[in-house]
């Protein structure tokens, strides 16, 4: 499994996530700079975290017409898995790979932390190693995720089972307390329709060894290796 | 071609929460001015374009908006103003 991590200017978890997938997994990552049209034959996209462009205008507006980014649509476009971290994940919406927007969280504060998900969705190529329901703890760190789009469309993510991770405490209960940033319906993290694009504002790159607070994200970076490992059989 | 100035301001949807107007609403309440209501905080752009007449630089700028200076689910803008730069 070969993985490319897009760089941008401003991006600052791409080394977390190239040590998550090189170190921890054992995958191939290459850095894809945002101003080629190279993807290098990544299986898997990764658009990590950080502050592309200064979040100037809006987080993730600029970064969305760079000149990578036609390729990560059609990567996408092609099925290909496209996992889409915090200002990934501001992205993904801003380029229209996921609904809705990513808007300042409702306390103003940036918020860094570790936080309780539940997960929601297993049947993705990113959460099989999972179980229905299980409570993860996660970091976040950010000053723009609190997710918010139309009731139809909230409507849609909630009906077709497309929320992914949600903020829970520490028994799994939705509430506002655990809502990091008030994000509607307490979303932490949802996927397209076909279930190949995945953004979430919690960080499992950062959550890959119990030395550092918490190993609840490999079983993420597993589930995509498996699912790839499968592709390549069938 | 003719160089027009373009006023846009582009605001936060009404209806949903902007914490920031809320911080500058109960400020103002705590300065006393116990009159002000609702508060959206956004932003003014102010931008030069060459276009053939003023509905073309409106025209153009309203693509702009809605391609880039504006969330098309988040966000709502207003044309202030087109004159001659």
């Amino acid at each position: 499994m070969k993985v490319g991590i897009v760089r941008f200017p401003g991006s600052n978890c791409d080394e977390d996530a190239y040590n998550a997938f090189v170190d921890h997994l054992g995958a191939e990552a290459v850095y894809c700079w945002h101003k080629e049209h190279d993807l290098q034959g990544a299986d898997l996209v990764v658009l990590p975290g950080g502050f592309s462009y200064g979040d100037y205008l809006r987080p993730g507006a600029i970064a969305r017409f760079s000149p990578i980014m036609q390729e990560v649509i059609a990567h996408a476009g092609r099925g290909g898995p496209v996992l889409a971290i915090c200002n990934g994940f501001q992205i993904a919406c801003e380029a229209g790979l996921l609904p809705g927007a990513l808007l300042r969280n409702a306390s103003l504060k940036f918020v860094c932390d570790q936080v309780h998900l539940r997960v929601e969705s297993i049947a993705t190529q990113f959460t099989s190693r999972y179980h229905i329901g299980q409570v993860i703890r996660i970091p976040v760190a950010h000053g723009d995720g609190r997710y918010t789009a139309d009731a139809d469309t909230l409507e849609r993510l909630e009906g077709e089972g497309h929320v992914v991770f949600r903020y829970v405490d520490a028994q799994g209960h939705v509430t506002v307390e655990a809502n990091p940033n008030q994000s509607q319906r307490n979303i932490a993290g949802i996927r397209n329709g076909a279930g190949n694009v995945l953004g979430m504002m919690p960080h499992p790159e950062r959550a890959v060894d119990l030395r550092l607070g918490s190993a609840d994200g490999l079983p993420l970076l597993h589930s995509l290796a498996d699912a790839l490992l499968a592709e390549v059989r069938a | 071609m003719t160089r027009f100035r373009v006023a846009i301001q582009i605001v936060p949807r009404r209806g949903l929460l902007d914490p920031q107007g809320k911080a500058v609403s109960d400020a103002l309440h705590t300065l006393g001015f116990a009159t002000v209501g609702d508060v959206r905080v956004g932003r003014h752009l102010v931008l030069d374009t060459d276009a053939e007449h003023e509905q073309a630089a409106r025209d153009s700028v309203k693509r702009m908006c809605e391609q880039l200076l504006a969330n098309p689910v988040t966000e709502d803008f207003h044309i202030d103003s087109v004159e001659h730069a």
